[in-house]
């Protein structure tokens, strides 16, 4: 590895501010100064400083601004700092922070413009709207995009790299030992004769020196916790019922509510009545909201039960009523007028001779993170608290604030775990709804919970899409490929809702499909924008989760029509020599080619999102009761691997989220609302189902991050496993409309 | 009534039918047992019943009058941990770890009733509850791993 020197003058510039009893080591932001949300005890001019390790007297604190929804970005992010300013990981704590344009997403806000083609994270996608975005964008402290470990990897590390050299410094200075007799080792400077310092003792005294600039980061060939196998930080929380989620939260006068909102997602509520419920046990207070009822009771159980009984009018949805209506407003937006983008467009499809023509759906999917949307708001006097899971403490400040008439300073908002997000917690209308039972209630800490019915029914769906192909084969070779992909926007949906402008195409209508690394002669990817329908959002790998089925599910037919291998011919069409390589890996772990029973079949699909090529095999059996999902191999190309652990369970976990979706989930829409309003209609996948799972992962110098790259070819593998087994070719999703499973 | 929960008698003022899970998590202030659909689908309220593993949004405060109620809690602690919490954090299974209070408790049920169960049992009993984050694998291993250490013991 280089010296900082290079990295500081292109990217970071070190700093540390005295906070009370220590010091607090951060990074400025280079582009526009923000204000440092670690303020108490700062002095003047240095409100610039990004904080990432606070040391006072009572102990080491790392701040990890990024949300961990179960992804371990906690862990990885502490790990980074970690590294550098060589502690243990038993000897910190993680904090999240607060919400501070300091703690901007600089993978793409700083760096990032114009951004990869290949990435399309929200961020990305917002990036490419237009120039004066990016001013907002710096002060966008957003998880998501797989961005994390890409954004912090320097910046977390220079951090630790800093502040371990400027404790060295202070040791010096009370000592009086020249710094390069000193070492340091778990938390302390070690001094000639051995003895030690602890970095607690020295923080106040560090706290007045001016920070080392020019540090050099370790070798790799010396990291202590990069790469290797680390135990999760939470781990044994998370594994003895102590671990403590936004719905576990309790307070002195807590009151307990619920919400039940038009089921019909944005219509108005006419009327209500709720003599019924007022006059049940517990209950304190009905309370109107936007669209619909807060409960405010002594406990949940309580609150839930009167909401039922409340009776009301509800306004009609301001989109079409049911799936046959947004069908046909799918089905119409093929037009030139709906064109949304056409990124690629080579050679000239319109003159190829057709061999394969194909429509595919996919439905509409919720997000359903097992811990339902809730938040806990305080209101008092001129502050208002909120404790929640989010991926967007800053929005959230913002937009609570301007609902309760407040300053964005006045709003505190506490970062909690969550139970899952899967793209959810990018919302915060669940925390706008209990800022407004806060203000019926002020002074009253009051904690909202939804009802799993109430989460399913308003969860923003991913968009339903509907893909129209066409390509051509010749003489073992596909040759042609022409792909209109119609879905609604969810940069415009979801960007409205943030407060953010959307400008430019929706690169996520295309996603996972437009970018794929093959070169084939006549190659074109059309997106067509449907008007919007029901408000729609991120879901994991958000544009590419669908594309990847509607690209590799086509190009398999296409294959096939060719009498082409899948993966030779894949390999041939295939320009990228990382794409390459995962293709090849994932050919050898599945023993591609040999021989499986009757019965038995292998599916490959391919997809380059989020920078990460990554090839899934799927094999399966047709059964006499169904199809069995029997084993996947997966291979991908991530750059480097933080930690072995969390890399595993999130590429794993991918697959699963993928295939468990791919085969049984589905929301619909009657009358305006989700027909699908708990797990028994919307089924995720069990341990039953669960097929073994291999992963290999190709590690380079890049930096990636793995959150979400494994589900789009997860869909497409097992469609075109099933294909391979049974002959029946499947273009629409859930695929358990057209095979059982067992 | 009076309801013993991990070894404890508490007494509580609530309706017969209130799901025991919401006593012990709004009256009690236990917390480890999850709410997560009501309606006994993902099982994230998982706790024992005289020893056997059961949903607790689906069992009436009434009946859990006079019944061992234990929860995640009552299992093990951080500082003296259930052989299945230990293997679940050898073999790191949580990712969010929503459900995982109650997949443990699941599978501490299922190794007293059947200590070496095969792959197939492990499959069938772990499919009562859900995880949406896909520790599947993980959780195969753990209770595996967990078996093991309890035959030795």
């Amino acid at each position: 590895m280089g010296r900082l020197k290079t990295i500081a003058r292109r990217t970071f510039l070190i700093g540390s501010a005295a906070v009370i009893g220590g010091v607090a080591f951060g990074v400025y932001t280079y582009r526009k100064p923000a204000a440092n949300p670690l303020e108490d005890g700062l002095a003047q001019g240095e409100a610039a400083l990004t904080p990432y390790v606070k040391i006072d007297a009572d102990g080491i604190t790392l701040i990890t601004p990024r949300a961990d929804v179960g992804q371990g970005a906690y862990m990885v992010q502490a790990a980074l700092i970690a590294e550098e300013l060589d502690v243990r990981l038993d000897q910190i704590t993680a904090d999240p922070g607060v919400p501070s344009a300091a703690y901007y997403n600089g993978t793409v806000a700083a760096e990032g413009f114009p951004l990869a083609a290949t990435d399309d994270g929200l961020i990305a996608r917002t990036g490419r709207g237009a120039a004066d975005v990016a001013g907002k964008l710096l002060g966008l402290q957003l998880t998501g995009g797989s961005s994390t470990v890409p954004d912090a990897f320097e910046k977390l590390r220079v951090a630790g790299a800093v502040a371990r050299a400027t404790l060295l410094q202070a040791a010096s200075a009370e000592t009086g030992i020249p710094v390069d007799q000193l070492s340091t080792k778990d938390g302390a400077v070690v001094l000639p004769d051995e003895s030690t310092l602890a970095y607690t003792a020295l923080a106040a005294t560090a706290a007045g020196i001016e920070p080392v600039q020019e540090v050099a980061l370790k070798d790799p060939s010396e990291w202590r916790y990069i790469g290797k196998e680390m135990q999760r930080l939470d781990i044994v929380a998370k594994s003895t019922g102590t671990q403590e989620y936004g719905i576990d939260l309790q307070m002195d006068g807590m009151v307990h509510a619920t919400v039940k909102c038009n089921p019909r997602m944005g219509g108005e509520m006419i009327s209500y009545d709720a003599t019924e419920a007022e006059a049940m046990r517990g209950v304190k207070r009905v309370v109107p909201i936007t669209g619909g009822v807060g409960v405010l009771a002594d406990i949940t159980c309580r609150a839930f039960q009167a909401a039922e009984a409340v009776t009301f009018e509800w306004g009609e949805a301001p989109y079409p009523a049911d799936d046959a209506a947004m069908w046909e407003q799918v089905a119409a937006s093929f037009t030139a007028d709906h064109q949304d983008s056409r990124f690629k467009d080579e050679g000239d499809v319109d003159a190829m001779e057709v061999a394969v023509e194909a429509e595919y759906r996919i439905p509409h999917l919720a997000h359903a993170p097992l811990e339902p949307m809730t938040a806990t708001v305080l209101l008092d006097g001129g502050r208002l608290d909120i404790w929640t899971g989010t991926q967007i403490p800053r929005f959230m400040q913002v937009n609570a604030a301007k609902l309760a008439g407040l300053d964005a300073a006045q709003v505190h908002v506490h970062v909690l775990v969550s139970g899952g997000s899967f793209g959810r917690r990018l919302e915060d209308d669940y925390v706008l709804q209990a800022v407004e039972l806060a203000m019926a209630e002020p002074g009253v800490p009051i904690k909202l919970t939804w009802s799993r019915e109430e989460d399913m029914a308003h969860d923003f769906p991913r968009p339903l899409q509907m893909a129209r192909a066409r390509g051509a084969v010749s003489g073992g070779q596909v040759t042609g490929f022409d792909l209109g992909i119609a879905a609604p926007s969810v940069a415009a949906s979801q960007l409205a809702r943030l407060g953010q402008p959307a400008m430019g195409p929706d690169v996520a209508i295309v996603a996972g499909a437009w970018d794929q690394p093959y070169r084939i002669p006549d190659y074109r990817v059309t997106g067509y924008r449907v008007p919007p329908m029901v408000p729609v959002s991120s879901w994991r790998s958000v544009g590419a989760s669908g594309n990847g089925f509607l690209h590799e599910g086509f190009l398999d037919e296409l294959l096939h029509a060719a009498g082409a291998d899948p993966l030779d011919e894949r390999l041939r069409l295939c320009w990228h020599e990382p794409s390459r390589r995962v293709l090849e890996a994932v050919g050898e772990m599945s023993n591609w080619g040999d021989a499986l029973p009757e019965g038995r079949g292998r599916g490959l699909a391919f997809t380059l999102s989020f920078g990460v090529p990554t090839a899934e095999v799927v094999e399966v059996t047709a059964t006499e009761r169904g199809i069995r999902l029997d084993q996947v191999y997966v291979a991908c190309e991530v750059g480097r691997v933080i930690d072995p652990v969390n890399f595993d369970n999130q590429v794993k976990g991918g697959v699963i989220w993928g295939l468990g979706h791919a085969m049984m989930s589905e929301v619909t829409f009657s009358d305006g609302m989700t027909e699908q309003l708990n797990y028994d209609g919307y089924p995720g996948m069990r341990i039953y189902q669960t097929p073994e799972i291999e992963v290999r992962a190709l590690e380079t110098d890049a930096l990636r991050g793995i959150g979400e790259p494994s589900v789009p070819p997860a869909a497409p593998a097992l469609a075109n496993a099933i294909f391979a087994a049974t002959g029946q070719r499947i273009r629409e999703l859930p695929l358990n409309k057209s095979v059982d499973f067992i | 009534m009076k309801l013993k929960v991990n070894g404890t008698e508490h007494e509580v003022d609530v309706e017969e039918d209130m799901p025991l899970l919401w006593v012990l998590r709004d009256e009690l202030g236990i917390t480890g047992p999850k709410y997560g659909c009501g309606i006994a689908q993902c099982g994230a309220c998982t706790v024992h019943l005289d020893g056997v593993a059961a949903k607790s949004c689906q069992v009436w405060a009434v009946d859990a009058v006079g019944v061992e109620v234990t929860t995640i809690e009552g299992l093990g602690t951080p500082e003296a941990l259930h052989a299945v919490q230990a293997a679940w954090i050898e073999h790191q299974v949580a990712q969010c770890g929503y459900c995982q209070s109650g997949q443990i408790m699941l599978a501490a049920s299922l190794l007293s009733d059947s200590p070496s169960p095969t792959d197939d049992e492990i499959d069938d009993a772990m499919s009562a509850n859900l995880c949406r984050c896909g520790t599947y694998p993980r959780i195969r291993a753990a209770v595996k791993s967990a078996a093991a250490k309890l035959q030795e013991a």
